[in-house]
């Protein structure tokens, strides 16, 4: 079997491509020094020098706005030079090859790639591939991992719940196409998370999802039943109507977190969604900007922790 | 040219003949077997002590990628490749471009084969035109140009009634109908369903997208006397169906590939495009499975499922790199670490790379059929000279395929090859 390719061989981060196979400490490192880099964000200047002079290459082979304007501004607030790529709509669109981008773009003395791309295990093949000085950091492939979002994810339920091994955490909607939930997953059963469940109907949901170490919930209310912490996942437009799900009414009906469910939850309960929301389908607007929803600080906290990520990468060789 | 194999062990699986003694070769016919008389001038003497003298490899699943893939496989290339690994004839899918739906590309390629007198070649002739599901073959036609089954290779036909149809037809004329038991609908993902695929994002295929496509198979060979054999089984509920039918009395017949018979969807790690194979690679109990079945003849035959592919399809992200691996020059090795590692004889393990999948061809190989796969006095001189005994890690860069992605770079291999003897002549000498 071969060394976990986003360590070196001191066991310290030099890609981040998914949170499984990370150590425990390695996680609240980066959520430690994501905490550090909150108040800069507050600051008048809000910037720090750590990345000054690095290239960082924002390379979305798929399309988002959100996460690619956070690692944005993760960067520059690291003092980054940064150059995004809508390869969407570029190279990849005349034909050339993945690998033939990443050779030419590290021509061009990129530091870094940060990597959106619609195949599961796309980062792990740009990571073998590239120069040992170049780091990777996998923002979402297919529906593999999203790491970044995970990592976020756990410094929201830190934040908020402090302790993570008396948490009973609900992740509703469509998991088994999630690269948000794998990561979640992977990030919560890692920090010591006793109840994970995942709750949805068994074309989302299915039963094999147990060897990730959750328990599997068909039923909402039993799902998120003294629940601490409701991770709603958004439901693509591309599955709304069809084999997986009849109609978008029928799924809201039946996993939609509306208030009436979310008092099952314990009454501190916090309410996350790695956005963006779908009012009606997934959520109710009531609950989505109700009190005990954190979405908004989910983004706020994504900045600093992709500072965190790309900090810590930045600072380890290969 | 007369060549005299001396002092080493012949192993015939299907005579059970095992003994140390000598191989006369002349007018490309096995001349003398055993103890050979004194009075044999040999042009070439081959010392074979400490050797194995078995028949030469019949793989029942090798593409060489002509016509229309020439940039991943040539025939020179890899019928190279089947020599050096021992095999003398093998059989090649009809997923070429323009696939082998017409006798004049199955004479062209048999004729460009027998030009390069390496191993003997079979095609298996397309059972749709296009491969496309809809429209049967010129079945009689294509047998008359040399093709000895007619395959769906990789396609499937999604369409029951064709299907039934198809087999109806084949069966009139006793041709046999090679399918690779695999629904459409279902099997449609890149890696197998289960715990590695869901870690990964990767989309699975269940094991019911084969047993599904078994059940519909048997209950039509049932219906219309067909003779069906199986391609690349991969699980363990497959199997299971296949030894009922077998027990049933249905005529047919099945086999594995190399891949599935030593790896599990574990060796695809953190995405390793070396381990994307066709079918994908399933779970440690069905490899078991697998491998007694093997063992016990319920799967007849074991093949390479040569795929050569070129590095530009291969470096892709998992589910787009192209499915296959090289594997002409492996399967012999495979084959004895499969019996080393499970404790089969030597005889019952060649047993299923010699005359076991000669038996699925049956009469389709006309006047081969009474020696290709094993060694008799009279019989056509197909015969490989290997070393049971030495280790050897496979580099891949050292295969003669063009093809060079193989899941078993850098595993220690058990046996090689020394030599490989087609129709009579030298076909291989590794100390050349």
């Amino acid at each position: 079997m071969q060394r976990n390719p986003q360590l070196n061989a001191h066991g310290e981060l030099i890609h981040l491509l998914s949170i499984e196979g990370l150590p425990s400490p390695v996680l609240h490192h980066i959520l430690d020094t994501a905490g550090t880099f909150l108040s800069v964000n507050d600051r008048e200047v809000k910037k720090v020098p750590l990345l000054r002079g690095k290239s960082v290459f924002n390379l979305f082979f798929e399309n988002s706005t959100r996460t690619r304007t956070t690692f944005e501004i993760a960067a520059k607030r690291l003092s980054a030079d940064v150059i995004n790529l809508d390869i969407a709509r570029s190279s990849a669109a005349k034909g050339e090859s993945l690998l033939d981008t990443i050779a030419n773009l590290s021509a061009m003395h990129a530091d870094m790639f940060v990597v959106r791309h619609g195949e599961s295990g796309a980062p792990y093949l740009i990571a073998q591939h590239c120069a040992p000085h170049v780091h990777v950091v996998n923002a979402g492939d297919g529906r593999h991992a999203h790491p970044t979002q995970g990592l976020l994810d756990m410094y929201t339920i830190r934040h908020y719940k402090r302790d993570f091994t008396q948490l009973t955490v609900a992740i509703v909607g469509d998991i088994v196409h999630s690269r948000v939930a794998r990561s979640d997953i992977h990030a919560l059963t890692t920090l010591g998370v006793p109840e994970i469940r995942a709750v949805g109907p068994k074309t989302l949901v299915p039963g094999d999802l147990k060897e990730m170490g959750v328990r599997v919930c068909h039923d909402m209310k039993e799902g998120i039943r003294d629940a601490d912490v409701i991770i709603m996942l958004r439901l693509q437009n591309e599955r709304m109507s069809g084999a997986m799900l009849p109609s978008a009414a029928e799924f809201f009906k039946n996993y939609g977190l509306t208030p009436e469910k979310l008092a099952l939850a314990k009454p501190d309960a916090i309410v996350m969604h790695p956005g963006p929301i779908n009012r009606g389908v997934e959520i109710d607007s009531e609950v989505a900007d109700g009190s005990q929803s954190v979405i908004l600080p989910q983004v706020t906290f994504g900045i600093a922790v992709r500072m965190a990520v790309m900090s810590i990468i930045a600072g380890n060789v290969a | 040219m007369k060549i005299l194999i001396r002092h080493g062990r012949i192993v015939d699986p299907a005579s059970g003949h095992d003994a140390v003694g000598d191989v006369a070769i002349a007018a490309g016919r096995i001349v003398g077997l055993g103890q050979v008389s004194a009075e044999f001038e040999a042009d070439r003497v081959i010392d074979a002590s400490g050797l194995v003298v078995a028949p030469g490899l019949v793989d029942l699943a090798a593409r060489l990628r002509e016509p229309g893939h020439e940039h991943e496989g040539m025939l020179e290339s890899e019928m190279a490749a089947a020599v050096a690994g021992g095999v003398t004839s093998l059989v090649c899918p009809p997923d070429t471009e323009p696939v082998l739906d017409e006798p004049g590309l199955v004479q062209m390629l048999k004729f460009r084969a027998r030009n390069l007198n390496l191993a003997h070649l079979y095609p298996l002739g397309a059972l749709t035109r296009g491969l496309n599901g809809e429209v049967l073959t010129a079945m009689a036609e294509l047998t008359d140009a040399g093709c000895v089954g007619f395959s769906q290779a990789e396609v499937g036909i999604k369409d029951t009634l064709v299907l039934h149809r198809a087999l109806q037809y084949a069966a009139t004329f006793g041709y046999t109908t090679w399918l690779r038991p695999n629904d459409a609908w279902l099997g449609n993902g890149v890696a197998a369903k289960g715990a590695l695929a869901t870690r990964l994002g990767l989309s699975g295929v269940p094991t019911i997208a084969e047993t599904i496509a078994l059940a519909t198979i048997f209950e039509l060979v049932r219906d219309t006397g067909a003779r069906v054999h199986l391609c690349r089984l991969s699980s363990a509920a497959g199997i299971e169906l296949v030894r009922r039918a077998k027990a049933e009395g249905l005529p047919v017949s099945c086999d594995v590939s190399i891949n599935q018979l030593h790896l599990t969807d574990i060796d695809i790690g953190y995405f390793d495009a070396a381990m994307r194979v066709t079918p994908p690679l399933r779970q440690q109990r069905d490899r078991a499975a697998i491998r007694a079945a093997l063992a016990d003849g319920t799967i007849d035959a074991l093949v390479s499922d040569h795929t050569p592919v070129d590095a530009d399809a291969k470096n892709l992200p998992f589910a787009e790199a192209e499915p296959g691996a090289s594997g002409l020059e492996l399967l012999l090795s495979l084959a004895l670490k499969w019996g080393r590692d499970d404790d089969v004889p030597l005889a019952r393990t060649l047993a299923t790379v010699t005359n076991a999948p000669v038996a699925v061809l049956g009469d389709a190989l006309g006047s081969l059929a009474a020696s290709a796969g094993r060694l008799v006095e009279g019989g056509v001189a197909d015969v490989c000279v290997f070393d049971p005994a030495v280790s050897w890690q496979l580099a891949p860069a050292a295969l003669r395929s063009q093809g060079r992605h193989t899941p078993f770079a850098g595993h220690e291999m058990t046996g090689r090859v020394v030599c490989t003897l087609v129709a009579g002549s030298v076909a291989y000498d590794a100390a050349q």
